[in-house]
C-alpha cells in the first residue's frame, strides 16, 4: 500500500514538472535565441542549444531602432490611467448597486450584466469613429478611452460589497456619516482585496490588448509594446534573434512584476471567477 | 423596499431617502454614462452601420440595406472564418478544461511544491500575445524551428506548423490552450477548495474510490465553476484575433483556413477601410456567441447542480 502511494507520488511529479516545463520552455527558448547570432540560430547541423558567446548586440540593435522608452511610457501610462479609472469608477457604481436603493436599480444593472456577454469588437468602430472625431488619435487618451468605465470591475467590486456586513455600515451612519463617508472611509477600505484585483485584471488585460492600440495609435511615437512588437515582426522577418530580443524587452517588465505580487495576481483571478 | 417606493410615491419622499437616491446616482453615474456612451450607443451604432458602405475617409456613408449581409452570407471566405472560429474554440476550451480541471484537481491534494506549480502554469498568461507569437512561430519555423528539430532527430518528417493548411490552426489553438490553462487552472482550484472536506472524509469511510469521489463529489460540486468557466472561455475564444493575427499574414497558404471572424472584421474594417462590412461581420460574431451562451444557459439545467 505504501509504495503505490510513493509511486503515485513519483508519477505525479514526473507529469507536473514535465507540464511546468512546457509552459516555461517558450520562454527559456525565447531568451536564449536572443542572445544567439544568426548563422547560431538558423545552423541544423549541429543544432545550436545554447550561443557561444552571448550577444547582447541583439539587444543594442532592437533598442537603437526602436523607441523602447517612449514604448514603456505609453504601455505603463495607459495601464496606469485605466487602472485608476476603473477601480475608482468602479468602486463608487458597485457600492451603489450592493448597498443602496433607488429606482432602476435592477434595470441599470442589466445594462453592466449585458455588456460584459457581448463582444468587444461590437464596440470597437463606433469607439474609433469617436476618437477620431475628437481628433485625439495616436495620444494616450485614445489608448485608455474604451477603458475609462468597466462593467467587469462594477460587477467584481460589487460581489465584494455585498459580502461585508451590514452592522459596520449600520453603526457608521448612526455615528454621523452620511453615504460618501460611510463608502469612503467605512467600507472601501474593507475591499483592499476586491480592489488589487481589479486594478491587476485591469492592468494585464491592458498590457496585452494589440488590436484597439493597433487601430488607434499607429504612430511609432504613440505604439504600445504590443502594438510596436507586431510591426517589429514585419521589419525583422528573418532576424530572429533580435526579434526575441524585442520580445524579452517587451514581457520582461510584467513578468518581474508577476513574481514579485504573483499571490496577488492569482488570488485575484481566483476571486474573479466563480458563478454565473 | 417596495413599500417604501409606494408611499413615496403616492406622499412626499422622505428626506433621508431623497438623499440616499442622490448619492445612488451621484455614484453609479460616471459608469452608466460611460457604459452608455462607450458600449451601449455604439452597438446600436454598428447595427446601423451595417446597413451601409462606408465612404471614403469615412464620410458620405450610402444606406444599402441588406447588401452587406448578403454578400456577407455569399462569400466563401466568411464561412471559412465561421468554421475556423468555432474549429478553434472547439479545441481550445474542452481540451483547456479537461487539462486545468486535472490539473487544478491534483494541486488541491497535497502536493509538495504544489505553490510552485500552480505559479509556472499561470506565467504564459502574463506574456503578452503579440510576444508569446513571436517566439511560437520561431520554434514552429519549418526550416530552422525547434519542433521540427525534434522531429527530424525522432526521424520523422518536418510539418509546416504555420503554412500547412491542414495543421496551421491547430498550431495556433496549441498556443491558445497553453496560455489560457493556467488561468482556468486558477479559478477551478478556488472552486475545488469551496468543496467540504468532510465530504471526502466521509465517502472514504464507505470505501470509495479516487475515480468515484472525483465523479460522485468533485465534479458535480465543481459544476457551476466549470459551467463559469466554460461560458467565459468559450465568449473569449469566439474573439481570437492576437495569435492569428501575429502568426498569419494574408499571403500565407493557410490564411483561409486559419481566419477568425475578428480577423476579417479587423482587415475589412481597418485594413480595407469598409467599415460597414466590418459591422456586418461583427454583427454575425455577435448573433453567434449570443446563441451559444443562450444554448449553454438551457444546457446547464441537464449536468450543473447548485447546492
Amino acid at each position: 500500500m505504501k509504495s503505490k502511494k510513493i509511486r503515485t507520488g513519483i508519477i505525479l511529479h514526473i507529469v507536473l514538472a514535465a507540464g511546468a516545463i512546457i509552459m516555461l520552455f517558450p520562454f527559456l527558448w525565447m531568451v536564449l535565441t536572443s542572445l544567439k547570432s544568426v548563422t547560431e540560430s538558423t545552423s541544423m547541423n549541429p543544432y545550436v542549444y545554447f550561443p557561444k558567446v552571448l550577444q547582447w548586440d541583439n539587444y543594442k540593435a532592437v533598442w537603437m531602432n526602436n523607441n523602447f522608452i517612449r514604448l514603456y511610457f505609453n504601455t505603463f501610462t495607459m495601464m496606469l490611467l485605466r487602472v485608476l479609472c476603473a477601480v475608482f469608477f468602479s468602486a463608487m457604481a458597485a457600492y451603489a448597486f450592493a448597498r443602496l436603493h433607488f429606482p432602476g436599480k435592477n434595470f441599470l444593472f442589466g445594462i453592466v450584466l449585458f455588456q460584459m456577454m457581448v463582444p468587444v469588437q461590437i464596440f470597437v468602430i463606433p469607439q474609433y469613429l469617436m476618437v477620431d472625431f475628437l481628433n485625439m488619435r495616436n495620444t494616450i487618451f485614445a489608448l485608455v478611452f474604451p477603458g475609462l468605465v468597466s462593467a467587469f470591475g462594477t460587477f467584481l467590486l460589487r460581489q465584494f460589497f455585498l459580502g461585508l456586513p451590514k452592522e459596520l455600515e449600520e453603526s457608521a451612519r448612526l455615528d454621523g456619516c452620511n453615504i460618501w463617508k460611510t463608502f469612503w472611509r467605512i467600507m472601501l477600505p474593507l475591499t483592499k482585496s476586491g480592489l488589487v484585483a481589479l486594478a491587476i485584471f485591469t492592468a494585464l488585460f491592458a498590457f496585452k490588448d494589440l488590436m484597439w492600440p493597433l487601430i488607434v495609435n499607429n504612430q511609432e511615437n504613440s505604439a504600445t509594446l504590443s502594438s510596436a512588437l507586431s510591426k517589429i515582426q514585419s521589419a525583422y522577418s528573418v532576424k530572429y534573434p533580435e526579434l526575441m530580443a524585442s520580445s524579452v524587452l517587451a514581457i520582461w517588465p510584467m513578468m518581474l512584476l508577476y513574481i514579485i505580487f504573483q499571490r496577488q495576481f492569482i488570488e485575484g483571478i481566483a476571486t474573479s471567477g466563480g458563478k454565473l | 423596499m417596495a413599500v417604501m417606493k409606494d408611499t413615496a410615491r403616492k406622499r412626499k419622499i422622505p428626506r433621508n431617502v431623497l438623499n440616499e437616491w442622490k448619492w445612488a446616482y451621484i455614484m453609479i453615474a460616471p459608469t452608466i454614462i460611460g457604459l452608455f456612451i462607450l458600449n451601449i450607443i455604439p452597438i446600436l451604432q454598428t447595427v446601423y452601420l451595417s446597413f451601409f458602405k462606408s465612404g471614403a475617409f469615412g464620410k458620405g456613408n450610402i444606406f444599402i440595406g441588406l447588401k452587406n449581409y448578403r454578400d456577407m452570407f455569399s462569400d466563401v471566405q466568411t464561412w471559412y472564418a465561421v468554421r475556423n472560429t468555432l474549429v478553434y474554440t472547439g479545441l481550445v476550451v474542452p481540451i483547456t478544461m479537461a487539462i486545468a480541471l486535472l490539473a487544478a484537481v491534483v494541486l488541491n491534494r497535497r502536493v509538495r511544491g504544489k505553490g510552485i506549480y500552480r505559479t509556472i502554469y499561470f506565467v504564459p498568461m502574463v506574456a503578452a500575445p503579440a510576444a508569446v507569437t513571436m517566439v511560437w512561430r520561431w520554434l514552429y519555423n519549418y526550416q530552422f524551428g525547434f519542433l521540427n528539430h525534434i522531429l527530424h532527430n525522432l526521424g520523422i518528417g518536418k510539418v509546416k506548423w504555420t503554412e500547412g493548411p491542414d495543421i496551421a490552426l491547430v498550431s495556433i489553438a496549441v498556443i491558445g490552450i497553453w496560455s489560457t490553462i493556467g488561468y482556468c487552472m486558477v479559478i477551478l482550484l478556488a472552486g475545488l477548495q469551496e468543496i467540504p472536506g468532510d465530504f471526502y472524509e466521509a465517502s472514504e469511510i464507505d470505501g470509495a474510490s479516487r475515480v468515484n469521489q472525483f465523479l460522485h463529489i468533485t465534479l458535480p460540486l465543481v459544476s457551476p465553476t466549470l459551467f463559469f468557466v466554460a461560458v467565459t472561455s468559450i465568449i473569449s475564444s469566439m474573439q481570437v484575433f492576437d495569435v492569428i493575427f501575429m502568426m498569419i499574414d494574408v499571403a500565407n497558404p493557410a490564411y483561409n483556413r486559419t481566419v477568425s471572424l475578428v480577423y476579417l472584421f479587423y482587415n475589412n474594417s481597418f485594413k480595407y477601410s469598409n467599415k460597414g462590412y466590418g459591422s456586418a461581420i461583427v454583427v454575425l460574431l455577435l448573433v453567434i456567441i449570443m446563441m451559444i451562451t443562450m444554448l449553454q444557459m438551457k444546457a446547464q439545467k441537464k449536468w450543473v447542480s447548485y447546492m
